[in-house]
């Protein structure tokens, strides 16, 4: 026994195949390969299959961890894939894009002394295995209770509630004001990170289950929360996501060059303006590219700049490096394809020329100073130190707030004072009977997998509404 | 879902009419509003405000000059074709209400914007001036309707081949000197809604003008669409898309137009040889 434990610790964490940088930098193919099945089943072994596992209580959605990786390590693929999706509607897109250094992987035992289990690695293994293969069995669906479900937005948390709760046997419509379904997996996420044919599978999933999408359908305008319920539908689940962009308010931000990161990337993405003029919608190709802000987003627009053909991409943020929110692989990446982190920087103005295309930007230098509110230290300009950098497109990544139009048109939903819906922490709850919101329009911007845990918690609470009552 | 149920052509087929199969926008939609449209999958997604909504047939009526690749592509798509994608209504409605006498200003296929306004204008009980404006005869378009909900019409042509001879600032300004006028509304080319308004904030009369910036999703997302509006940045696509005439930037808004000229003239060309 103490032979086996050793050689688990022993046994490197197991290394994803990745495109060369100087390669994928200039395409928007996927970045990570993805593990082989050898590779899988050496790295499922490492697991040390505890009793009471730390890994499951980091998780906000609690898949059985050590369940599907004991599978894996069995070579029971199919197994570890049912293992998950009674947890998780979504593996395929979770395995790609949760901090797992944070949650799971940050709490695995073999972690402390070594590397710890590479769980992310092996829950996209299992799904792109189970996708590919295309034989796994979909999850039974209860018998019809008759309550219809109204789900508003097609992002991580409304496909979650859709998936929860079909399976209980309510009927689920999804309403996207988009024309095609997945919320900021497809119009934010970025194919290199996040390939669309795999939201359009997890998607395809829940549609196979019965799951009805109305797409084009933007609640509060199309059609209001009040008439939803007037057309019969018993409950109404929000998760409408953080879709209003936050600009900076300095000179010349309406210079044609400048763009919030939701438009940059939704062009991109969503409208797949990549592949001009074969699609329609077009994206500006900068020269010299400036992304404003160290977030996850920062980075998949500055990645973006790169793989559309820009010479220089520069991420310019206002603190330090210990600072930046982005993920350290979402960091490491950038780095090695080439993006130059400007820090201690914040912008003042951007210039133009006299078609009113940006043409430059000032910047300050900045030192820390005392911590703030935040327990960070705050950034502090320093006095004279203006300069200015060439650009010819400036991406401002700065954050997103929530977006009014839904919860300006449902006046008995509370919101505080930042626009965000008031909902009851675990159930999700809104004010107005019926009705429960989750993910960023709760929250503010957070993660994809914080906005399923909080579908999830609301998918149970809608529930035990439509058998018990509220 | 979105079928054309009906199509005309207009000024000589360089402006189209597309009446939509969209239940849901039409039980909803108020004048001033917009909707997005997509021709197909790879089709880009076009902003355009509604000429006319019938309510009880459940259709939406848009008009369009055919100007690039997506309104080429709308205006090859026949009675019985699809749109991909319709979306809407987007955009705040026009309050109407009633002044006294207004003036409603068109011009182009502002006018198609403008017709759905001026009804709502004159229902309201206002005595209605509306001056229309095109480059020529043959390219003015909706002057028998806009001649039944108007107490007073001119038409100004730049040629001079229909009814005065010249821009429709000059009868505007002859309107504005004899009559007592509480509103007006100006609908089309930018330079047009410019001269109006600055003719019109010298008399100090309320204007309000309607903007079509570049948009993607219309819903306040991507923030494409911003204009300065007295100075503070707005977002046409939920704060407008009408606004107080005398305080938007028209200069920053022709230049945010031609963002993207050379991508609009490649796919164009690209169009045009493969049709």
């Amino acid at each position: 026994m103490v032979e086996t434990k050793v050689k688990k610790e022993q046994t490197p964490r197991a290394k994803m195949p990745e495109q060369a940088p100087e390669v994928r930098k200039r395409n928007f193919m996927e970045v990570p390969l993805g593990l082989t099945p050898e590779m899988a089943q050496a790295e499922a072994s490492r697991c040390l299959q505890c009793k009471s596992p730390a890994c499951v209580e980091g998780c906000p959605v609690s898949v059985n961890i050590p369940g599907f990786i004991n599978k894996i390590a069995q070579g029971d693929f199919e197994g570890a894939a049912i293992t998950i999706w009674e947890r998780n509607a979504l593996p395929a897109v979770c395995g790609r894009v949760c901090p797992q250094e944070i949650q799971c992987e940050g709490r695995c035992i073999l972690g402390k002394k070594g590397s710890s289990v590479a769980i992310g690695y092996l829950e996209r293994f299992v799904a792109d295995y189970a996708r590919e293969k295309g034989t796994v069995e979909l999850p039974k669906i209860a018998p019809k209770t008759g309550k219809r479900v109204a789900v508003i937005g097609s992002g991580p948390s409304g496909l979650t509630v859709a998936g929860d709760l079909i399976v209980k046997g309510h009927d689920i419509t999804i309403f996207e004001a988009f024309h095609q379904p997945g919320g900021v997996l497809v119009y934010g996420i970025p194919e290199f990170r996040l390939p669309k044919a795999i939201v359009g599978s997890e998607v395809s999933t829940l549609a196979k289950m019965g799951v009805n999408i109305e797409t084009n359908s933007v609640v509060g305008a199309t059609v209001t929360i009040d008439e939803l319920f007037q057309e019969g539908y018993d409950a109404v689940y929000v998760g409408v996501g953080a879709g209003l962009p936050r600009f900076m308010n300095l000179p010349g931000e309406n210079l044609i060059g400048v763009f919030s990161a939701n438009e940059y990337l939704t062009r991109t993405n969503l409208m797949k303006a990549y592949r001009f003029p074969e699609y329609d919608t077009p994206v500006a190709r900068g020269k010299n590219v400036v992304v404003l802000g160290a977030g996850n987003v920062a980075m998949d627009a500055a990645r973006t700049a790169m793989r559309l053909g820009a010479e220089s991409v520069k991420v310019v943020y206002r603190r330090s490096r210990a600072e930046m929110p982005a993920r350290a692989e979402e960091l490491h990446h950038a780095e090695q394809e080439g993006i130059e982190f400007v820090l201690l920087t914040n912008p003042v103005q951007f210039f133009g020329d006299d078609k009113g295309r940006l043409c430059g930007m000032e910047c300050l230098k900045m030192e820390l100073g005392e911590p703030d509110a935040s327990g960070r230290r705050r950034p502090v300009a320093i006095a004279g130190s203006e300069y200015r950098i060439e650009c010819d497109l400036v991406v401002v990544s700065v954050g997103a707030q929530p977006n009014p139009l839904l919860t300006n048109a449902t006046p008995a939903i509370s919101l505080n004072r930042w626009g965000n819906i008031v909902a009851h922490p675990v159930t999700g709850k809104t004010t107005k009977k019926g009705v429960w919101a989750g993910g960023d329009i709760v929250t503010g911007m957070a993660t994809v997998i914080l906005a399923m845990g909080a579908g999830r918690e609301a998918a149970n609470s809608i529930h035990d509404y439509l058998t018990i009552g509220w | 879902m979105f079928k054309i149920i009906n199509r005309e052509e207009m000024a000589q087929g360089t402006i189209v009419l597309n009446e939509i199969e969209a239940p849901r926008i039409a039980r909803k939609a108020k004048p001033g509003q917009f909707v997005i449209l997509q021709a197909n999958e790879t089709g880009e997604r076009i902003p355009l405000t509604m000429a006319d909504v019938d309510p009880e047939k459940g259709t939406i009526t848009i008009i369009y000059m055919i100007v690039g690749k997506s309104t080429t592509l709308f205006g090859k798509m026949k009675v019985g074709d699809e749109y991909f994608a319709v979306i809407g209504p987007l955009g705040k409605a026009t309050h109407i209400e009633k002044k006294g006498k207004v003036v409603c200003v068109g011009g182009g296929t502002g006018i198609a914007v403008l017709h759905p306004i001026t009804r709502g204008l004159k229902e309201a009980g206002n005595e209605v001036i509306t001056i229309l404006g095109s480059r020529n005869k043959d390219l003015l378009i909706l002057e028998e309707k806009m001649a039944k909900v108007s107490d007073t019409l001119y038409i100004c042509t730049d040629d001079g081949s229909r009814g005065h001879h010249g821009f429709v600032t000059d009868i505007l300004k002859d309107v504005l000197a004899k009559e007592d006028i509480r509103l007006v509304v100006a609908i089309g080319p930018v330079p047009m809604m410019k001269f109006v308004s600055k003719i019109t904030k010298e008399k100090g009369v309320e204007t309000l003008v309607s903007l079509n910036p570049i948009m993607v999703d219309g819903t306040g997302m991507c923030g494409g669409c911003r204009v300065s509006v007295g100075g503070k940045t707005k977002f046409a696509c939920v704060d407008g898309p009408e606004f107080d005439g005398h305080e938007v930037d028209y200069d920053e808004l022709s230049k945010r137009l031609q963002a993207y000229q050379a991508d609009e003239k490649l796919s164009l060309e690209q169009c045009r040889q493969s049709l």
